[in-house]
């Protein structure tokens, strides 16, 4: 039975239908015994060619699943999206520790489940702190326990933080100091690769759905139609690291993923619910999504440009201006986005797994498909404030108001000055 | 011998199930470590040639720790200029001396490119703390040039692509035989990064709030390290910590009450002078930095109540004190409690990675990681505590944020702020009118 013999280190869920495959082919071949050679052959590849199919079938199906959980998170709502996406941190930051753990036999290392959790908690506390402090400003300004906790927010994580790092030079065993450094370190890189960006993903969220949507649609879209074009036209391998990865998926994944990009923000952009920025109400305690839409989300023409003209035969076009930020959304996803999963494949082939963790049948752990997400969320993130939206207004105002009060009068006499010059303010007339 | 036994069979039975890049590794533990070097200099070794090596050592030691206050001395007089400039060339040799240890114990000194990406990750993170740093403070002079302003309004666009440049450069520089090795010595590089650069940052931002927040702590770490030597040599007794032997319980504290004292003269000396009081500006007119203010309610002296205890040992019924010297005392207790427990951190990685010192540039202290250790946590410490106890926002930085947001967003502040002014009563109708 050598035709398929099992890559080392199988994923336990392909194992499973290799064996049944190998059941399967056994019963086969048991009864093909009395067959002449080349019958058997051709069974034997029948049966090869099925279960290739089979493997096929199942990530299909799993990626169908993945997508309607996808939308059903949507459609519930931006809270869920958030439990979400810690629920997902947490999953991610767990199947790297414990790669950890493998590589460095360190699974019994004193302390270091324990503190490599807390730390984990440490920052989350620090990041949703920040977060819940702007965005739920008035919530926050009504319970007079969180008031305080919000005021020392940043000293009550840093103590919380050193106790930390205080209990882990504590627990340093004279024998297995090396290794408990490398776990130290292996716990703080991970922190920052997950946790950081999940917390950027949250606050992409809060400005509008649509920018949480379109660049994690734009990535998966890019994944799935580079894999379809590489598998149709592939030829020329694209680097060294995945040699699975073509020329030819990848630019034709790039194509297909603009007009995504361009199509979804066409048609998403007309909803409220998913351009508006999410705020907290307090007379009715939930998330609300609505307003009038920015700028940005209301139809423009555009005069198109002479060579489009004659293609398309019109003279102007309405868009979204949304739909050319999305154009940089997709571009970054389709040839940067990759380089993620390169890191990822390095990181696997350097450690030796084939996959983060079995947490999928058929694509391994949950790090594997969120692997091109990581550079995406900061680049959103970033793209936002520098290119979208300034400062936060309410944030603004919250610190205005914690100023002291000859400092406010100073800071009043100037914004009225310069929002005089500007004509936003009509001079007051004297009575 | 023993023990290097029983260390040998743990790394085979390691090497056995691992590959080529812990096989490097085991190979380090199996040499031992460098002998030290002595490298004092000629001149102090003729000078101390008639005294026993014992002697000589802390000779050594003490006239380069003199030499080293004497040039902390200097650089304060020189100004905050030279302070950043200071700050950031210990910045650079602190991450030098990590990374070439990274480099020793992988033996990846020869790595395609690494040494060269390692210095880039270090200039990305530089350019991005040392942009937001003067986008904060150096306000007037980028909204005056051109160029900084372009550079300022798309700052972390500008550090983020050149961040993503250094990431891809290291994915295609990945090679078959090393990516092990290539993946340590990239979290290494991104862990130095992580404590030496954010670290030297704070203390840079701490400096402009006034030089005595960046002059206390330092100097109360230093003190803490000095007096916890010397009870420990006179008086020392009990271990402190198995990471340490030398480190004593007497040490410890004895100097934590000696690090407060000496915290509350020296925050008394230097709260009588604007030059360490006053926040670090930049005067447009004369092109540089000015110290000049009125000093805040924080560095004017007020009368205290002593507590009946103390009253009867020391006679008086009050006492003037700066309020600055309450938060010395939480200064100094970080200092001494906490701020150890980063050179034992420090010691910790030493043994662990089977060196001496950091490095050999100064002689009979070591590197210069060495020196600064114990101040990790410090830098961080002092400026959580001014943010959440001293100051609120920056005033000059809300009216900056304030100018990018949208004029109806203003309004709607601006009308906000006015009508909480009036509520308190600090804006009224006549004063509205100027």
């Amino acid at each position: 039975m050598s035709g398929m013999a099992c890559p080392p280190q199988c994923p336990d869920a392909s194992v499973g239908f290799v064996h049944s495959a190998l059941a399967a082919r056994s019963l086969v071949s048991a009864s093909l015994l009395s067959l002449s050679a080349s019958r058997k052959l051709t069974c034997l590849s029948c049966v090869l060619l099925l279960v290739q199919w089979k493997n096929w079938w199942i990530r299909g199906i799993l990626t169908l699943t993945m997508i309607s959980l996808f939308f059903l998170i949507i459609y519930m709502g931006s809270f869920m999206l958030m439990l979400l996406v810690l629920g997902i941190q947490v999953k991610c930051f767990h199947e790297i520790i414990t790669i950890g753990y493998r590589v460095y036999h360190s699974y019994d290392l004193p302390w270091f489940r324990t503190l490599s959790w807390y730390f984990l908690l440490c920052v989350n506390y620090f990041f949703y702190g920040e977060t819940v402090a702007d965005y739920f400003a008035t919530f926050v300004q009504r319970e007079e326990q969180l008031q305080f906790l919000i005021r020392y927010h940043r000293f009550i994580s840093f103590a919380l933080y050193l106790a930390g790092f205080c209990m882990f030079v504590l627990s340093l065993v004279k024998k297995h100091y090396r290794l408990q450094f490398y776990m130290f370190a292996w716990t703080h890189v991970t922190l920052l690769i997950t946790v950081t960006q999940s917390h950027l993903v949250i606050q992409n969220l809060f400005e509008g759905m649509i920018w949480f949507l379109v660049p994690i649609s734009s990535v998966i879209c890019n994944d799935i139609t580079a894999y379809l074009f590489g598998f149709f036209f592939g030829r020329t391998p694209l680097i060294k690291l995945s040699p699975k990865k073509t020329w030819e998926g990848f630019i034709g994944g790039f194509f297909s993923t603009v007009v995504f990009g361009f199509i979804a923000a066409y048609v998403l952009s007309k909803y409220q619910y998913f351009v508006c920025p999410v705020e907290y109400r307090s007379d009715v305690n939930s998330f609300v999504t609505e307003c009038e839409p920015a700028d940005l989300f209301q139809l423009h023409s555009y005069v198109l440009p002479s060579f489009l003209k004659a293609v398309l035969r019109r003279e102007t076009v309405s868009l979204y201006p949304f739909q050319i930020h999305s154009i940089a959304l997709s571009t970054f996803a389709s040839l940067i986005g990759p380089f993620g999963g390169f890191f990822a494949s390095g990181f696997k082939r350097a450690f030796k797994i084939k996959d983060f963790a079995n947490t999928i049948p058929g694509h391994g752990g949950i790090m594997d498909r969120f692997d091109c997400q990581y550079l995406m969320a900061t680049f959103v993130h970033v793209y936002i404030t520098s290119f979208i939206r300034g400062p936060n207004p309410s944030k603004v105002l919250q610190q205005l108001l914690v100023l002291q009060p000859d400092q406010q009068l100073n800071i009043y006499r100037t914004l009225k000055t310069h929002l005089i010059e500007k004509g936003i303010l009509q001079p007051a007339l004297k009575v | 011998m023993v023990k290097k036994g029983v260390e040998n069979q743990e790394l085979e039975s390691e090497a056995k199930a691992d590959e080529t890049a812990s096989d490097s590794e085991s190979r380090a533990d199996l040499c031992a470590p460098p002998a030290p070097v002595d490298d004092t200099p000629e001149v102090l070794n003729r000078a101390l040639s008639n005294l026993s090596s014992r002697w000589k050592n802390w000779w050594v030691r003490g006239i380069l720790t003199l030499a080293m206050i004497a040039f902390f001395f200097i650089i304060i007089y020189l100004g905050p200029m030279v302070l950043m400039m200071i700050v950031m060339c210990v910045q650079i040799k602190c991450f030098h001396e990590i990374i070439t240890i990274g480099y020793n114990v992988y033996h990846s000194y020869d790595l395609p490119w690494f040494r060269t990406l390692s210095w880039y990750f270090l200039l990305c993170v530089n350019y991005f703390f040392y942009g937001e740093t003067v986008t904060d403070y150096f306000f007037t002079l980028v909204q005056r040039e051109e160029p900084l302003r372009i550079l300022s309004k798309y700052h972390r666009f500008i550090s983020f692509t050149l961040y993503l440049t250094g990431f891809c450069m290291f994915v295609l520089s990945l090679v078959k035989k090393h990516y092990r090795l290539q993946f340590y010595m990239f979290g290494w590089t991104h862990v130095t990064l992580l404590i030496v650069v954010t670290q030297s940052h704070l203390v840079i931002h701490n400096l402009f709030e006034g030089m005595i927040w960046f002059i206390v702590p330092i100097s109360c770490v230093i003190c803490n390290d000095i007096m916890a030597y010397m009870f420990g040599f006179f008086f020392g007794r009990t271990p402190l910590i198995k990471l340490s032997p030398k480190k004593t319980w007497e040490g410890f504290i004895g100097g934590f009450f000696a690090t407060v004292v000496f915290g509350l003269l020296l925050s008394y000396v230097m709260s009588g002078y604007r030059c360490f009081v006053c926040p670090v500006e930049y005067n447009n007119d004369t092109n540089s930095f000015t110290v000049d203010c009125e000093p805040s309610d924080l560095f004017r002296l007020q009368e205290y109540n002593i507590p009946g205890v103390i009253q009867s040992v020391v006679g008086w019924k009050t006492v003037r004190m700066y309020p600055f010297q309450i938060h010395s005392i939480a200064l100094s207790t970080f200092a001494s409690l906490i701020g150890p427990f980063g050179g034992f951190f420090a010691s910790g990685f030493k043994r662990a990675f089977k060196i001496k010192d950091f490095a050999n540039t100064i002689p009979g202290h070591g590197g210069i990681m060495d020196r600064f250790d114990c101040q990790y946590l410090m830098a961080t410490f002092v400026n959580v505590y001014i943010a959440s106890f001293i100051r609120g926002p920056n005033p000059s930085k809300l009216i900056q944020q304030f100018l990018t947001l949208r004029p109806d967003q203003q309004l709607h502040i601006f009308n906000t702020l006015k009508s909480h002014l009036m509520d308190k009563g600090i804006l009224t109708a006549a004063t509205e009118d100027e």
